[in-house]
This record gives C-alpha cells, structure tokens and sequence, in this order.
C-alpha cells in the first residue's frame, strides 16, 4: 500500500463539519455532498447561470458592468474575509478605464485561528468561487485573477486547480469565454505557512515571489496592488456568494439576513461544542440558535467565554454573548467583532490566561518582524501572559500589558498588531479576576484544565 | 547536525523543471519570480528539503538573487531549511485545537516515538514538530504529514495507527 493510500484514511469527509441538514437556508453549501464538486454537479445545482445571465447567453440582454456592480451594493454583501467592507463599494473604486493590466485576487489563505469555512467552499464547491471571480472580473474589467489558498489545505489546492482545468475545457475561463468578447484567466497559487500573508498586501508580496511582509497603505491595492496594477482583493466566501446574488437579485440576498448585514454567513464553531463544523445561517441569527445548531456546550457545561470571529476578535462573556445575534452590527455593539466568523467556545472548565498565553504565542510567532511596535510588542506580551500562566506574574504586570498592548494599536503597517493586542484588552476587560488570581495566588482559580 | 555529505543534494531533474515551467506559466513573462514558492514546495517535496544548492538552482531559473529566495525559504514556516525525518508531522496546537486535545495529540506523539517535540526518531522515520493554524480547526485534533497531507479527528488510537503505518513505510 502506498503511502498516500494509507494516509487517505486519516483524511476529513466533511461529514461532520459541513454536510449535515443543520445549515438554514444555505446558498453556498446547499446541496453539497463531498462526491459533487466537479463541473457537471456544479451545473446541475444551477451553476455557472449567474455567468451567463450577465454575459447574456441563452436569452436576455447581458448585464452592463454598472448593473453587476449595482446589485452587489444592493445586495448589502460585506468582505467575508474578516473587515466586513461592503463588497459593491470595493468593486466600485477599481477604475474599470485604467488601460493597463488590472488583477483580480481572491484571498484563501485561511489562517485565522478558529476559521475553516472557505477551505471547504474550495473543497466541496470550488466552480461556484470560480464563477464569482469571472463575474467580479466582468463588472471591473479585469482579465487575470489568481486565488492565493492556504499552504495547510494543498489537497484543497489541488482541487481548486482540477476545478480550474474543468472550467478551462468548458469555456468558463480564458479567452471569449462562452462566445463572449469577455475573457478572463484565473490560476491557483499557494502559501507556506505565514499567518500575515492573509493581509491582503502581503498575500500580494507574496504573490510576486517575496517575503509576506505588508505594504504601506496608502496607495490601496485598487491603485497599486499586483506587479503594481489596480488590484481588488475579496475572501473566498464573498467570491462565493456572489453567483446566487446575480441569479436571484440584491434584494433577495439582502433579505436573507437584516439591514445592512444581507444574505447567509458561514460561521466556523470550534472548541468546547458537541459538533464543531461550519454553519451556513442567516446573518441577524441569534447567537443561542447557532450553539443549539452547534449541539450545545459540549458535556453539558456551563457556556463561560466566546471569542466570536476569530482570534483577533476580543472575547465575550457568556451573559453577553448569549444576548448577541450573529452580524457585524451587534457583535461589535457588544464590543467585539464578527470577523470571519469563526466562533471559539470555551465552557467554564477554562482558564483565560491559559487561553491567551496560547493566542500570545501565536501572534508573536507570525509577526512578520516589519514594524517595532508589533515585533517587540508582541513578544512582551507572550512573555508577560507566559509567565503569569506559569505563577511568575508580578502585580505590575496587567498595567504593563494594557500598556504594552495600548502602544501596539494603530502604530503599525498592518493588523496583525491591533490583532495581538485586542485579545488581551478583551481578556482583561471581561476576566481581569483570573490574572490577578493568578498572580496573587501563583495557581489557576478554574477547577480542571482539560 | 548532519554530514555534508546527507547535505548535498541532487541536481533538479527535467521532470522536476517541468513541473517549475507550469507554475512560471501562471504569471506574466516578466514576473517569473512569482513562482518561487511553488518551485520552493516542489523541491521540498522531491528531495525533502530546500538545500543551499536548490535555492541557487531555483534563483538561476527564474533569474532571482539566490539570497531573494532564501529569504522567502525563511520566512514561511513549512520551508524545511535542513534535512528531516522521512515523514514530518505537524501538529496544531493553537487555541481552537488546544480547546480540543491538539496539544495532548502533540504529546501523546511525542511519547509514542520516544523523542522530544522537535525531534527526529533515531532511524531517520520522523519529525514531529508543533504547528500554527491549518485552517481546519473543526476537525481538530490536526496534523500534517509532509505539509501536503491533512489528517483529521486524530484521537490516540488513530494517532498510534499513523505512526505504525509510517514507521512501516519508512522501512520500505
């Protein structure tokens, strides 16, 4: 047996993550199986419609670019990758008349701690990214796109490449595509292990061969991004969402889910839930129904603390969350961030500092060393936690770290240092007791740490 | 550390550069660079490391400064800068996998082999290493196997399997 045979036991069916009936009203995972990624289920379920409704195939007069673009703002469509920028508007700012090459980028480098929805939208539904990169090029005249996925998922990669091939062969992609004068060429390309390259200029650096360190904004990607040509960047979600959005129109996808916040939303449960997995819901769902989805705290515990998009996302206590539905309205009301989506449950068996000590480690380890405030900043705070978490802690310590994280914010090129220090701000705001306990104490105040 | 001569490694076949020519092909002529990371992994797949001699030989082929594409060797976490075991096993440990025994998976692999985290196994079989976010979070515990292979939902008994399995086949 070879060894790829032998590890093709181990490998993720999707079963209990994604292909379940606890998803409410999906669009990008409806119907989606595991064995119908390829091309002729893709059709089958209605796919590549969308792309032939704008280019006016089959019937109808094709769409105008400001149409296209004009249904994506309506549709209240926001970037699903993490800032929640509204998805019609980024479209508009790319100027369409620029005579040069123009680059259409879709950000899968899905490293965010607590998310794992796009890589299966590549794995199990890779055309429907596809036919949303080919719509997004049409509306802003763009002829080459490249989608950047995560080095972790390369069977994910591989995929999205034999999805390409199908595409390619089928007239979906290259030249006059469907007979069409539009003609738009996507390629796959692939990370190595770099947190900071899902910051959309660094996924361009790294994209042009170079270390993945952020550029300086301004100028924005939409007047110098790749090789230095206007460039839109959207996550692999948005992409995704946008072909049920041309066939059923802005305002049906808006009122999937609450002004403001339009359409469906995968939202990634990880931690202490009895089935963790991806749940594609209706933004405005509360966030109760989502856990309930997700089958509870797992064992039955207690809920005791939510980090609800991600690990840059502060956390919130249960009494909070549980007041919270799920969109970027109310999380961030409630002094958060829907982020990408990816909910961290943890019930009342965790210590917070333990938490953060491993958050801590994490952004000190991915700071890409660039600016001084992150690299130095970074690492103080991972030391300081580690050495609370380890009974070392000094009563100066939490003043330091809100110090330290104070003079991370807003003092550097990219994110990743707000990144680093919202989790603590949110840990101390929300379980100040527990650090002091464990510095007071030298010991943990939580009962077991399992 | 190893000899010089495990060290040295062999010069990029013609299957190999073919396989370098379809990544160039993605990118505009002038932009050959952009596929230095592909050429990086591919190598990495081939010979199990990224040598000295192959970042110079993937520098000359897509006319880049050798020191350019040892930058990018360093900087991304996956690029293996010296020889390792046979099978490199990553496994994540990062909070969403921590909430879910990633660590303990991390530890119970540690004492099945018999080496520290970090370490290789004596006959050369393999590398286990801790690792960052692989995107995979509800599947956790999570681990790699030479980068490109994902295993998920990897309890004890699974993870005892993985280890006789790849121990066999690194005898092969």
């Amino acid at each position: 047996m070879s060894v790829d045979n032998f590890l093709a036991q181990f490998r993720a069916s999707g079963v209990e993550t994604c292909f379940h009936d606890r998803h409410i009203n999906p669009q990008i995972y409806a119907g989606i199986n595991g064995q119908n990624w390829s091309l002729k289920d893709y059709e089958a379920r209605g796919g590549y419609q969308a792309l032939r409704k704008i280019l006016g195939i089959g019937g109808g007069e094709p769409m105008t670019q400001d149409q296209v673009i004009a249904t994506v703002k309506e549709s209240g469509l926001r970037g699903r990758g993490g800032a929640g920028f509204p998805t019609g508007l980024k479209w508009s700012f790319m100027p369409r008349q620029f005579p040069g090459q123009k680059y259409l980028v879709c950000n899968s480098d899905e490293g965010e701690p607590g998310t794992c929805k796009d890589r299966e939208i590549l794995q199990h539904n890779p055309h429907i990214v596809i036919e949303g990169m080919a719509i997004a090029a049409y509306a802003m005249g763009i002829s080459v796109g490249y989608n950047y996925i995560h080095g972790e998922i390369f069977q994910t990669y591989e995929r999205f490449e034999a999805a390409l091939e199908e595409a390619r062969a089928a007239g979906y992609l290259g030249e006059h595509i469907l007979g069409s004068s539009f003609s738009f060429q996507l390629h796959a390309a692939h990370g190595f292990g770099a947190y900071i390259c899902g910051e959309e200029t660094a996924l361009l650096e790294s994209l042009e061969g170079k270390k993945g360190q952020p550029r300086f904004k301004p100028p924005f990607p939409a007047s110098f991004g790749l090789y230095g040509k206007p460039t839109t960047i959207n996550n692999t979600e948005t992409f995704a969402a946008v072909p049920w959005i041309i066939r059923n129109g802005g305002q049906a996808y808006l009122e999937c889910g609450k002004p403001n916040n339009g359409g469906t939303k995968i939202f990634s449960i990880s931690g202490d839930v009895e089935r963790p997995g991806n749940y594609e819901i209706p933004m405005g769902t509360p966030f109760a129904k989502l856990l309930e989805l997700a089958g509870g705290v797992k064992g039955g515990r207690q809920l005791k603390a939510v980090i609800p998009g991600g690990s840059s996302a502060p956390v919130l206590p249960a009494h909070i969350m549980m007041d919270c539905t799920m969109d970027y309205d109310s999380i961030a009301k409630a002094g958060s961030m829907l982020g990408s989506g990816a909910v961290i449950v943890m019930d009342e068996t965790r210590c917070m500092v333990k938490s953060l000590q491993r958050l801590s480690y994490f952004y000190q380890h991915e700071s890409c060393g660039q600016c001084t405030p992150c690299r130095e900043g970074t690492g103080w705070l991972w030391r300081m936690v580690d050495r609370i978490e380890n009974g070392q802690g000094r009563e100066s310590d939490l003043a330091l770290l809100d110090n330290v994280a104070e003079n991370i914010m807003g003092r550097t090129i990219c994110a990743l240092g707000d990144a680093a220090a919202m989790p603590v701000r949110g840990m101390l705001k929300h379980f100040r007791h527990e650090f002091e306990h464990h510095i007071t104490h030298k010991t943990c105040m939580v009962p077991a740490y399992v | 550390m190893s000899s010089e001569a495990t060290r040295h490694s062999t010069p990029l076949s013609a299957q190999t550069l073919a396989r370098f020519a379809r990544e160039v092909a993605k990118y505009p002529a002038d932009q050959k660079q952009s596929a230095v990371m592909a050429c990086l992994s591919i190598v990495q797949q081939e010979q199990g490391w990224v040598s000295p001699d192959s970042e110079r030989e993937i520098a000359d082929y897509l006319g880049m400064a050798p020191m350019a594409v040892h930058e990018v060797t360093t900087f991304y976490n996956m690029y293996n800068q010296q020889p390792l075991g046979k099978f490199k096993i990553n496994v994540c440990t990062n909070l969403p996998c921590q909430l879910r025994n990633g660590q303990h998976a991390l530890m119970h692999l540690a004492h099945k082999l018999g080496i520290n985290v970090g370490e290789t196994t004596a006959d050369g079989a393999i590398t286990l290493q801790p690792g960052e976010c692989m995107g995979a979070c509800a599947d956790a515990p999570v681990l790699l196997v030479n980068d490109r292979t994902m295993c998920s939902f990897m309890s004890d008994d699974k993870l005892d399997q993985l280890v006789d399995g790849l121990r066999a086949a690194a005898k092969e």
